[in-house]
C-alpha cells in the first residue's frame, strides 16, 4: 500500500473508533478534563450525532448543488446570460452573510432545530459551486462543442450528454470546497439546537471541559479531511478519464 | 445535388464568404481549396447551418436547408470537423456510434458498424473499441473523426481538412480509402483542404477560393490547364503543371500495341507514375497488363507528346 493509502486507512480507522468506541479514548482525553469531571461526552451517542451532522450537510449541500448548478446552466445559455450579474450577487450575498447571523435571523421564522442550520449551510455553500460550474461550463473544448452541434445533438442533448459530463470534474471541485466548509460550519447549528457534533464542542465550552472540545473537534476535523480526500480521488479519476490534466498537475 | 446560391457571410461588415454560388452533383467529390482564412470552413459550415448565412441559400436535392430543424438537417449530413472534435468522455466505440445512437439503431447493429469502420481504417477493433480519445495518437483520433462521420452512411459528407494530421503514407491510404468508400456508396462529399495536391488527387471537381470569393470551379484538368486567375495558376504551381496534368491521365488512355521489358504496370497507373518508372528503370517503354492479361505498352515518347499537347 502506498504511503498516502496507509495514512488514509489510519485516518478512517481512527475516525471509526472515535465514533463507535469513544470510551477507548478516555485515557487520551483525561488530561484535558477538569478534575473529577466527565472525560467522554455521554449525553448523546456520538454515532447518532455524527449521522445527523452528516445528514444535515448532505441535504444542504445537495440542495446548494442543485440550485447553483441550475443557475450556472441558466446563465451560460445565450438566453440566460443577462441573469449572470444578478445570480452572482445572490450567491455572493449567501457567502458573505455570516452563518451565525443567518441562524439568528432564521430562528424566529423556522424555530429551533435543524431548519435554520439547513438554511445557513445552503446559502453558505452556493457560491463555490456556482462559480466553478460557470467556469466548467464556459471553458469546454470548442472543437468538441462544434462536433456536438455538427452531429445533430439538440441543445438539451448537448447539455446532458456533453457539457455536464465534461464540466463535472470542475463542478466537483466546487462541491468539495462547499461540503468541507459545511462540515465545519454545521457545528454552529448546535447553538440553535440542531443535532450536530457541535453539541459536544459547545458542551465542552459551557462547562470549561477541554476534553469535550477536543473530542468533538477531532471528529469533525477527520470527517472534513476524509470527505475532502474522497471527493478529490473521484475528481482525479474523472479528470484522467477525460484526458485532461488534473487541476494543479501542470506548471 | 447541393445548390449553393449566392451565399454570403458577413462578420462585422467584412465578407468571410462573398456571394459564392456552385452546384455539387450527387455522387461526386468536390474539394474546396484555398489558403488559410480564405473562407473554406465558413462556406462548408453554412451547408449544415452550423453558421447561418447572412444572405443566400443552400438547397439539397431542391429543398432549402432552412426548411428543416437544424439538428435534423445535421443528422443526415456526416461532418468531419477541422481538428477532430471527438467526445473525450466517450470511448472510441461511443464516438463512432454517436449518430447511429441518435438515429435509434439497435445496439448490435451499431456495434457491428463500429467494428466495420475501425477495420476499414486499419485500427484493430478489439484493441481500440474501448479506449478513450486521449489514449490515441493524433492521426488515430483524426481517423476516428472520419469514421464517426461515416457511421450512419450519410448521403452527404462534409469534411474539413480530414487528413491534416496524417503522415504522407497514412494520408495516401486514407485518401484511397475515402475514394473507395465514396465510389462504393455513391456518397456526395464536400471536402476542404489547403493542399492543391490533395484537391487534384481526390476531387471530381475543385473549387478554388481566395478572400471569400470562389475564383474557379471545375474539373482538376480544367483548373490545371486553364487557371482562371494568376492566383489559381500560382496555387496549381507553374513548373509542376505538366506533371500534375499527367497525374490525371491513366496509361489505359494512351495504350499502344506491342511488348516491353520489365514488370508490367496496371492500366489505371497515371502517366506521371509511368514517366517516373521509365526514368527510374532507364527504359523507353513499359508493359501494361491487367493482372495476368497483357494489354500492350506505354512509351516515353507518347507520354512526352501527351505532355506537350497539354501545355
Ligand atoms: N466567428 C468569426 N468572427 C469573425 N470573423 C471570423 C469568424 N469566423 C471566421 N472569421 C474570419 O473569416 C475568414 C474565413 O475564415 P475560415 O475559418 O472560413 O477560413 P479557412 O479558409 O477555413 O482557413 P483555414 O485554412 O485556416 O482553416 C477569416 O478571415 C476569419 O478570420
Ligand atoms: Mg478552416
Amino acid at each position: 500500500m502506498s504511503r498516502s493509502g496507509a495514512i488514509r486507512a489510519a485516518c478512517v480507522a481512527l475516525l471509526l473508533a472515535l465514533v463507535l468506541r469513544p470510551h477507548w479514548f478516555a485515557p487520551v482525553f483525561a488530561p484535558f478534563a477538569p478534575a473529577g469531571g466527565p472525560v467522554i461526552y455521554e449525553r448523546a451517542s456520538i454515532l447518532s450525532l455524527s449521522l445527523s451532522h452528516l445528514g444535515l450537510v448532505a441535504l444542504a449541500s445537495g440542495l446548494a448543488t442543485l440550485v447553483a448548478v441550475g443557475l450556472a446552466i441558466l446563465v451560460t445559455r445565450p438566453a440566460g446570460a443577462a441573469f449572470l450579474p444578478l445570480s452572482r450577487t445572490i450567491t455572493n450575498i449567501g457567502q458573505t452573510f455570516p452563518p451565525v447571523a443567518v441562524l439568528a435571523l432564521a430562528v424566529p421564522a423556522l424555530g429551533f432545530g435543524a431548519g435554520p442550520t439547513l438554511v445557513a449551510l445552503f446559502l453558505y455553500g452556493l457560491l463555490p459551486i456556482f462559480e466553478t460550474a460557470i467556469a466548467g461550463l464556459s471553458t469546454l473544448p470548442p472543437a468538441t462543442m462544434e462536433a456536438a452541434r455538427g452531429i445533430g445533438l439538440t441543445r438539451w442533448q448537448r447539455l446532458i450528454r456533453v457539457e455536464l459530463p465534461l464540466a463535472l470534474p470542475v463542478i466537483l471541485t466546487g462541491i468539495r470546497l462547499s461540503v468541507v466548509i459545511a462540515i465545519g460550519t454545521a457545528t454552529v447549528g448546535s447553538t440553535v439546537a440542531a443535532r450536530t457534533l457541535g453539541e459536544v464542542i459547545i458542551a465542552g465550552l459551557l462547562t470549561s471541559n477541554t476534553a469535550f472540545v477536543l473530542q468533538g473537534g477531532v471528529i469533525v476535523g477527520l470527517f472534513a479531511v476524509l470527505v475532502y480526500d474522497a471527493l478529490s480521488l473521484l475528481e482525479t479519476a474523472l479528470t484522467r478519464r477525460l484526458g485532461r490534466q488534473p487541476a494543479g498537475a501542470d506548471t | 445535388m447541393i445548390e449553393i446560391d449566392e451565399i454570403t457571410k458577413l462578420y462585422e461588415g467584412t465578407a468571410a464568404v462573398d456571394h459564392v454560388s456552385m452546384t455539387v452533383e450527387t455522387g461526386t467529390i468536390t474539394v474546396i481549396v484555398g489558403t488559410s482564412g480564405s473562407g473554406k470552413t465558413t462556406l462548408l459550415r453554412m451547408i449544415n447551418r452550423l453558421i447561418e448565412p447572412s444572405s443566400g441559400e443552400v438547397r439539397i436535392n431542391g429543398e432549402s436547408t432552412a426548411a428543416l430543424p437544424k439538428h435534423e438537417l445535421r443528422r443526415r449530413i456526416g461532418y468531419v470537423i477541422q481538428g477532430d472534435g471527438l467526445f473525450p468522455h466517450y470511448t472510441i466505440a461511443g464516438n463512432i456510434g454517436a449518430v447511429p445512437k441518435l438515429l435509434g439503431w439497435s445496439r448490435d447493429k451499431t456495434r457491428a458498424r463500429v467494428d466495420e469502420l475501425l477495420d476499414l481504417f486499419s485500427m484493430e477493433p478489439a484493441q481500440f473499441r474501448d479506449r478513450y480519445p486521449a489514449e490515441l495518437s493524433g492521426g488515430q483520433q483524426q481517423r476516428v473523426g472520419v469514421a464517426r462521420a461515416l457511421a450512419s452512411r450519410p448521403d452527404l459528407l462534409l469534411m474539413d481538412e480530414p487528413f491534416g494530421a496524417l503522415d504522407p503514407i497514412i494520408r495516401a491510404r486514407a485518401q484511397a480509402d475515402l475514394r473507395h468508400i465514396q465510389r462504393q456508396l455513391g456518397s456526395t462529399i464536400v471536402l476542404v483542404t489547403h493542399d492543391m495536391e490533395e484537391a487534384i488527387h481526390l476531387g471530381d471537381r475543385v473549387a478554388v477560393m481566395d478572400g471569400g470569393k470562389l475564383l474557379q470551379h471545375g474539373t482538376p484538368a480544367e483548373i490545371i490547364a486553364a487557371p482562371a486567375t494568376d492566383f489559381v495558376a500560382q496555387m496549381v504551381g507553374g513548373v509542376d503543371r505538366p506533371l500534375r496534368l499527367l497525374s490525371l491521365i491513366p496509361v489505359s488512355d494512351v495504350l499502344e500495341d506491342g511488348a516491353a521489358e520489365g514488370e508490367p504496370i496496371a492500366p489505371d497507373t497515371s502517366l506521371r507514375d509511368a514517366l517516373s518508372l521509365c526514368l527510374w528503370r532507364g527504359v523507353e517503354a513499359l508493359p501494361v497488363a491487367d493482372g495476368d492479361r497483357p494489354l500492350g505498352r506505354v512509351t516515353l515518347a507518347t507520354i512526352r507528346a501527351r505532355a506537350a499537347e497539354l501545355a
